[in-house]
């Protein structure tokens, strides 16, 4: 498998050859900032039309189509129009946390998405608790969320964003519990550590009951986490209008726009990371053969490619199920979620020290 | 003895006038006993509608009511000479609807109810000036001119009570100081147009909810005065845009008893064909866009599929997509298309399928059920108090089906069940339009094949004209009863045309069934009733 | 020189009306005359501009379902990128208005109209909203909503077809490829003459 520390090594010894120590890490900085900037921007835009087409698919409709080959160009096209909108200025607001917001929410999603392992050596921020840092950075977001809807002084993104702060706070429980439970599993909080321990099979296949049990909550709670239906109550259209982003116009509103179908991609990024081998390409112990026309497919192909299929999962569940209540949402997480959780923690832990996972 | 000499035994001062209604004339102080009396002792327990009259020397009112055990209806009619300060008794403590009903009334003619606990305008503005259904009413716009200026709005709500033989205004509160009101609407998805309910909420909770409508409010009662009968046709394809033509059907059937014609039996066969073709479209867009309020956006989809194809029956038959303008008096406009019957038998074949389809990917999900049951439970009684009609009427056990309660056309020869459930929540509204589909494809698969020879219009007189006289028809939307009263003076224009539309009643009922529920609930159990906007506001 | 044909794919210029509205535009812009660079800018702006336009879910009446057939599986407004559309004003690029607008709605409409985030444009759907239609003589509807708002496409018919509509969308999309975003010499200052000679009215 090409290891992409060797592009990585050379970049930084070519830069190092001519440039003083505190120059190059400032440059490397820099270029790394604008790559994953440039690759946040066009993911986000390649999942606004890869959400679109789904959707046209399962509603047996078309989707965009007109605006460039295949509709392709549609989402550029929206993102111009949305940076030239006017950003309406409120009335009676605090207008310094209303600007604040947006920036918040996409600050959150950048940092987690700069955790996650996009191919072999190629990897961002990389320390032993890696996905604790990942846990972290991403709870920052609801805390935009919250912000926004308490500055804009409109009732309805108040309502919103209190709901996003109780489903926020509560689902956070199960992602965490079900990380856990495969950090278990992998004997390490560091994300390339977790995907090398991937190398003989994927956690979902290793680990069987207990990783399975994980997945499933992992992505209910997912979905939640990411305010998608059928948990997008914060955002219910047919309640709150727009939710908590009622009051945001033009690039502001854009932001919370990209930062959904972001998170909506760092959800299923780590995932991908927990369950399915993060960039690990599928080996079946034994078949040298086969495991090694899978280790020609690059590793970063590997990745986002898991990424968007689960993505697609995510993606039929809005489309299908109805939404549920606040009352009805909250029960499922601590009354049943919680619990189910916790057990299979416990559960993981014995396959773990019985040796039990393949 | 029969009804109308026992009441004479009671009121001696009241006249009767005979007809297909009986309808009482009864002095304006003795209109509250005798409402009483038809409730308590004959049974009388649904009040149909109250229609507001002008006869410029009198303003009154004339009263219809069912007996929802026999089926029976009576009507009766008050009237005060008093043009400034008209003052009726409201028979708002004996049927809940009566507070809305009147408030239309008022609100249309001034006549103020004594003792209605909510005596606001309804459809109008505060600051309207004078009543625009009086036929003295100034239309000079200048009075009331369309402008940008906000609406005033007053938290006040007014109670008129008879202290010491004067009238006394009492000024009371819709909402309190502490409550947080939160306004949804007249322009906000999830009311299905513009309609604005105030609502006071304890965090989720919905404490009260005052509904205002009239963002739609089109006059449509005071232009038919100026119309003659088949301009005012119409205005049916606009109200409740998917009952065109059942609403078409039912002006037609009054203004043709009113003429004592009968339609050809293949206008009425195609009548009935096309009116349960647009329940099974009306259906199939709740079904639809009840699920998208729910956030499934994609069954409404799957449900417009069904619409496109009706649609389709209905445009080459009669030449536009909503607003058919099928019917007329005497019959039909037009011959059904060559391919019509092939078509229908083509939807028919496929829509069971649909609805199998429709049950699998919605009714049984484990989300709806809990969205659904046991939510907005509407009891047997608030329903025949509140006068909900139609497959949500239904849901709550009272079996009001027009089409079996008081036939029409040729409804007494067809086989239908009527949908009954009694549990009264939304899932039970939900479930029985679901089963109503399956009745009218029942009911059109047995009329399909027998579609007899024949003129599909009666030789009418080239200009309308009615006797002088009243004539009162209901028919069975799809959303519920409706209603036309017509009242003739001769000539070829009504005098007063009054339009008895369900939804008014499903708009009203939602502060009740609300209470103590969810924000959430209020869309479900709003979605549920299925009003249409420009229905409510006419 | 040859005027531009302002089309959009796959609909042949001829095939459009009031090509005439278009080509005086076409020449207003020209005639005002502009710099190579903002020129170019101005082409990329008004291509992402005429290709994304938002609705504003806005309905009154009959009209609005024809407006739901309209983005539904047979019509797709999808196909042209218009099917986002957003409830909040804030968000939305156009507004149709799908029916009567009366007397008591008429502030409302005003409201929203000026909470939609510019650049902002009207389509006025159906006989109503063009003239109050068959409700024109009635005592409390607005006889058409060029009293309250500036409208830019007029879309006839009772309801009109879905057709109708998307071609109306359409020509509102060719109408905003012809302004000029900077400067903005055609368009907005008609409207700021508009809305200077419709002021919204203060409360009392």
């Amino acid at each position: 498998m090409f290891n992409f520390s060797i592009v990585t090594e050379w970049i930084h010894n070519l830069l190092a050859s001519f440039m003083p120590g505190w120059l190059t890490t400032t440059v490397e900085c820099v270029l790394i900032g604008v790559g994953l900037l440039l690759v946040y921007s066009l993911l986000a835009l390649f999942y606004i039309y890869y959400e679109r087409k789904i959707c046209a698919f399962i509603q047996c409709r078309l989707g965009p189509n007109r605006v460039g080959p295949m509709g392709l160009l549609q989402v550029f096209a929206d993102m111009f129009k949305m940076l030239i909108k006017e950003l309406i200025t409120i009335n009676n607001t605090d207008k310094f946390l209303f600007a604040l917001a947006p920036y918040l929410v996409i600050i959150a999603s950048m940092l987690s998405f700069a955790c996650l392992p996009w191919g072999n050596g190629l990897q961002v921020i990389n320390f032993n608790i890696g996905i604790f840092f990942l846990i972290a950075v991403s709870s920052i977001g609801v805390l935009g969320i919250l912000l926004a809807g308490w500055s804009s002084n409109n009732k309805y993104t108040l309502i919103g964003a209190m709901r996003s702060g109780a489903q926020m706070v509560s689902y956070e429980l199960s992602i965490g519990l079900s990380i856990i439970t495969m950090v278990c599993l992998a004997g390490t909080m560091s994300i390339p550590g977790i995907v090398e321990a991937q190398e003989n099979g994927w956690f979902i296949f290793t680990g069987h009951i207990p990783a399975i049990i994980a997945f499933i909550i992992y992505l209910i709670a997912g979905t939640a986490e990411t305010n998608r239906g059928p948990f997008d109550l914060p955002e219910a259209e047919s309640e709150l209008t727009a939710g908590y982003h009622t009051e945001y116009s033009g690039i502001h509103f854009g932001f919370f726009y990209l930062a959904e179908y972001l998170n909506l991609f760092i959800v299923s990024g780590v995932a991908a990371l927990l369950f399915f081998g993060g960039w690990m390409p599928f080996h079946v112990p034994g078949w040298e053969g086969f495991n090694d026309i899978m280790n020609y497919i690059p590793s970063p192909i590997w990745f986002i490619g898991k990424a968007i299929i689960i993505s697609a999962i995510i993606i039929w569940f809005k489309w299908t199920f109805p939404r549920l209540r606040i009352d009805q949402l909250l029960t499922l997480e601590w009354k049943y979620l919680l619990p189910i959780n916790l057990v299979n923690l416990v559960l993981m832990v014995l396959v773990v020290v019985y040796n039990l996972h393949f | 003895m029969n009804i109308q000499e026992k009441i004479a035994g009671f009121f001696p001062e009241a006249s009767f006038e005979e007809g297909e209604i009986l309808r009482i004339d009864i002095p304006a102080e003795k209109l509250h006993e005798l409402a009483q009396k038809l409730r308590d002792e004959f049974g009388y327990d649904y009040l149909v509608t109250i229609v507001g009259m002008d006869w410029t020397d009198s303003l009154g009112c004339i009263y219809y009511l069912m007996n929802t055990a026999d089926k029976s209806q009576i009507s009766f009619k008050a009237a005060t000479a008093d043009r400034e300060h008209p003052a009726l008794d409201s028979v708002a403590d004996l049927w809940k609807i009566a507070v809305i009903l009147e408030r239309e009334v008022y609100d249309f003619f001034g006549i103020i109810f004594v003792n209605n606990p909510d005596m606001r305008r309804l459809f109008l503005n505060i600051d309207w000036v004078g009543y625009p259904l009086r036929k003295d009413y100034d239309e000079n716009p200048e009075l009331n001119p369309v402008t940008t200026e906000s609406e005033r709005q007053s938290d006040e709500t007014y109670v008129w009570k008879r202290e010491d033989g004067k009238l006394v205004k009492h000024v009371e509160r819709v909402f309190q100081d502490d409550d947080f009101v939160v306004n949804i609407g007249p322009q906000h998805p999830a009311t299905h147009g513009v309609l604005r309910f105030r609502t006071a909420l304890d965090g989720e909770i919905i404490k009260k909810i005052d509904v205002y409508m009239g963002y739609i409010h089109r006059g449509v009662e005071k232009l038919c005065e100026n119309l003659q009968y088949p301009q005012t046709l119409h205005f049916m394809d606009r109200l409740d845009y998917f009952s065109a033509h059942n609403y078409h059907h039912g002006l037609c059937l009054c203004i043709e008893k009113a003429m004592g014609i009968e339609a050809p039996r293949r206008a009425q066969v195609i009548r009935v064909i096309m009116d349960e073709l647009s329940r099974i479209a009306s259906h199939c867009l709740f079904i639809g866009t009840y699920c998208m309020d729910l956030g499934a956006t994609t069954m409404l989809f799957y449900t417009l599929r069904v619409r496109e194809q009706i649609l389709d029956i209905m445009e080459r038959t009669c030449g536009a997509r909503m607003t058919f303008n099928y019917s007329c008096i005497g019959g039909l406009m037009a011959d059904i298309h060559p391919d019509f019957v092939k078509d229908v038998k083509e939807l028919l074949a496929i829509c069971p399928k649909n609805v199998a389809e429709y049950n699998k990917l919605f009714t049984g999900n484990v989300i709806t059920k809990g969205r659904l049951e046991g939510v907005g439970v509407l009891t047997h009684d608030d329903a025949i108090s509140y006068g909900i009609t139609g497959p949500s009427g239904r849901a709550s056990g009272w079996a009001c089906d027009v089409r079996k309660t008081h036939p029409y056309s040729i409804y007494p020869e067809l086989k239908f069940e009527q949908v009954v459930r009694t549990e009264g929540d939304s899932m039970a509204r939900f479930k029985n339009r679901m089963d109503e589909i399956q009745q009218s494809v029942d009911i059109i698969n047995q009329l399909i094949d027998n579609i007899p020879e024949g003129e599909y219009c009666a030789k009418v007189p080239k200009i309308i004209k009615l006797p002088e006289g009243h004539w009162f028809q209901i028919v069975e939307g799809c959303r519920g009863l409706f209603g036309v009263y017509i009242e003739s003076k001769g000539g070829n224009q009504p005098y007063r045309l009054k339009l008895v539309t369900p939804c008014l009643n499903l708009a009203s009922v939602v502060d009740h069934i609300t209470r103590g529920d969810k924000i959430a609930d209020l869309i479900t159990i709003g979605g549920s009733l299925d009003y249409i906007v420009p229905d409510i506001d006419r | 020189m040859e005027m531009k044909k302002v089309t959009t794919k796959s609909m042949p210029y001829e095939d459009w009306k009031d090509n005439e509205y278009i080509e005086s535009l076409v020449q207003e812009l020209r005639d005002s005359g502009t710099n190579i660079i903002v020129g170019s800018l101005d082409t990329l702006i008004n291509w992402g501009r005429s290709n994304s336009l938002w609705p504003l879910t806005f309905a009154t009446s009959c009209c609005g379902i024809e407006f739901v057939s309209l983005g539904a599986a047979r019509f797709d407004m999808a196909r042209f990128g218009w099917e986002v559309a957003r409830s909040s004003p804030r968000q939305a690029d156009f507004m149709m208005v799908a029916g009567t607008i009366v007397n008591r709605m008429a502030p409302v409409f005003r409201r929203l109209y000026d909470q939609l985030a510019e650049p902002k444009y009207v389509i006025a759907c159906g006989s109503c909203a063009i003239s109050g239609g068959p409700f024109r003589k009635s005592y409390h509807v607005a006889k058409g909503i060029e009293d309250l708002v500036p409208v830019d496409v007029f879309v006839p018919g009772c309801p009109p077809r879905p057709e109708a509509m998307i071609y109306g969308i359409m020509q509102l999309s060719r109408k905003v490829k012809v302004e000029k975003f900077f400067g903005g010499v055609n368009r907005q200052e008609n409207r700021k003459e508009y809305l200077a000679a419709h002021p919204v009215e203060e409360n009392k």
